[in-house]
């Protein structure tokens, strides 16, 4: 097994893959817990399908797309939260609509400028060999960012994510935090885009969350699990892509699935 | 001087004036009793003292050194989520201000000061979820207390609890109010409980608020119709 694994990693593109996707899912999951909790977890969705709008006009028009598509994503959240806090549509519909609004002019460009190629199959499903060295570098700034930003403000993320209306009578500015999980959030799914692809990268928000909820009771340690559970399955969907030449992306969400479906079923041993 | 005043104050929930001129004060130390019935504001007027919402009309003020974020709020257990992954450490510990990530020695001190007066310390490692509604309704109220020195606010307290869990709840607030001289400015629908315990009454309702002693409620129009009133003396 080790013999067969090890020169996976003598390619750079698998190095790369490996690095980013390890951040990334590591960000993802410790943003997930607040996000699946708020029942954000769609915004995480809608996000990464601005992301792949996004991406492919800036492809069409040869610009860096990282440069492109994290202040967009980044104003989508932001457009997002304030919509569908301010009520006159739906949170959900609301979603829905930009999601697939975003695909369908991700699309066109695509379709517009080089043709429905495989392209068009490594924006929406991922692909291994998407990361350059510059992507590398911003991926690990970002992700640190992310990191310290989530350990500052833990104490705060606990409390407006268990009761906002309690932690803004304590006079918590709960609008700021949630921009900034916003925020937070739409760096994380724009890097981890291009590896996960569109289609697929919410799945590192949610899986490791609900996950870890089945068998941890606290807050705490949902969280930590979570990390866990995100690094781990990333890495063995990485491998296993390598090993069965199988898509990275759904290698990994696989790994998720198999992994929530054993910690369900600890979860239920535990308790009956 | 009131620890919060309300002068000729009006408030409105999505358009609609629910709270009209409505004059009342807080002193230090008193327990208010505040009633009505659904619809009638209460939650709007909760809303309005904890400065989340601000008045259409008139002004809340709060007395010098007093600021509405120090308030010790007690939610309606309903709006928090079943299930959410907390222990009982967490939810008390999340009382505590500060930008500080981590409890500092002082807050430890005050978050496990609280949990034991409310009997809960024991059950600190224990997710709040799979609770008692007694027991949870304990440790959101030592949450309340690690955020506040002074005044506690409580939205429908004994709301879903038994009847013996209700009037253990009950000597908990009273409690707090006689031996820890905190104010309490209670929500309820049980006129029995007010009446019994509260320094003053306020009952809201559509055509004209009531704001006074119990026992001129009891006297008041709205105090006989809503059943704890003069035909029972």
């Amino acid at each position: 097994m080790i013999d067969a694994l090890a020169p996976m990693f003598s390619y750079q593109f698998m190095v790369r893959a490996a690095v980013v996707g390890l951040l990334v899912s590591l960000c993802a999951a410790l943003l997930g817990v607040s996000l699946v909790l708020k029942r954000y977890s769609m915004i995480g969705d809608g996000l990464s399908h601005v992301g792949f709008g996004t991406l492919a006009i800036a492809s069409a028009l040869g610009l860096a797309p990282m440069a492109v598509s994290i202040p967009v994503v980044v104003l989508a959240a932001f457009l997002l939260l304030r919509l569908s806090s301010t009520g006159k549509l739906k949170g959900d519909a609301l979603i829905a609509m930009i999601s697939t609004g975003s695909l369908a002019v991700g699309v066109i460009v695509l379709s517009l400028s080089t043709g429905m190629t495989s392209d068009v199959n490594n924006y929406l499903f991922g692909s291994v060999l998407a990361m350059s060295e510059s992507d590398v570098w911003l991926s690990i700034v970002l992700a640190a960012a992310v990191l310290i930003l989530f350990a500052v403000f833990y104490r705060k993320i606990f409390a407006i994510t268990f009761d906002e209306t309690f932690a803004r009578a304590t006079g918590e500015k709960a609008k700021a935090y949630n921009m900034l999980l916003a925020f937070l959030t739409a760096i994380t799914i724009v890097l981890g885009m291009r590896v996960m692809g569109a289609m697929l990268i919410s799945s590192l928000i949610i899986f490791p969350a609900l996950s870890a909820m089945r068998v941890c009771r606290s807050f705490r340690s949902v969280t930590l699990c979570a990390a866990l559970v995100a690094v781990v399955c990333f890495f063995l969907g990485l491998c296993a892509s390598y090993l069965l030449a199988t898509p990275t992306g759904a290698s990994v969400v696989i790994v998720n699935i198999l992994v929530f479906a054993g910690m369900s079923l600890a979860g239920k041993l535990r308790r009956s | 001087m009131a620890l919060i005043t309300c002068d000729n104050v009006s408030f409105a929930y999505e358009g609609h004036v629910v709270v009209k001129d409505l004059s009342l004060s807080i002193e230090p130390g008193e327990y208010l009793c505040i009633l009505g019935e659904n619809g009638s504001g209460k939650s709007t007027l909760v809303k309005g003292l904890l400065g989340l919402l601000s008045p259409i009309k008139g002004k809340v003020t709060y007395q010098d050194g007093f600021r509405h974020t120090e308030i010790g709020y007690l939610p309606q257990r309903a709006e928090l989520q079943k299930d959410f992954p907390a222990s009982v450490w967490e939810v008390a510990a999340s009382g505590c201000r500060g930008m500080n990530p981590l409890l500092n020695r002082a807050q430890r001190l005050l978050v496990r000061e609280k949990l034991q007066l409310m009997g809960m310390e024991a059950m600190e490692k224990h997710s709040f979820a799979t609770l008692s509604g007694g027991q949870q309704q304990r440790v959101l109220l030592a949450r309340a207390l690690c955020a506040t020195k002074s005044l506690l606010l409580l939205d429908e307290p004994v709301a879903g609890l038994d009847p013996l869990v209700t009037r253990e709840m009950y000597e908990v607030i009273d409690m707090l109010h006689e031996q820890k001289k905190l104010t309490v400015v209670m929500i309820s629908h049980d006129i029995e409980a007010a009446l019994r315990s509260a320094d003053h009454i306020l009952h809201l309702a559509h055509d004209a608020n009531f704001y006074g002693t119990p026992e001129e409620y009891r006297r008041s129009p709205l105090g006989v119709r809503f059943g704890g009133g003069a035909e029972n003396d």
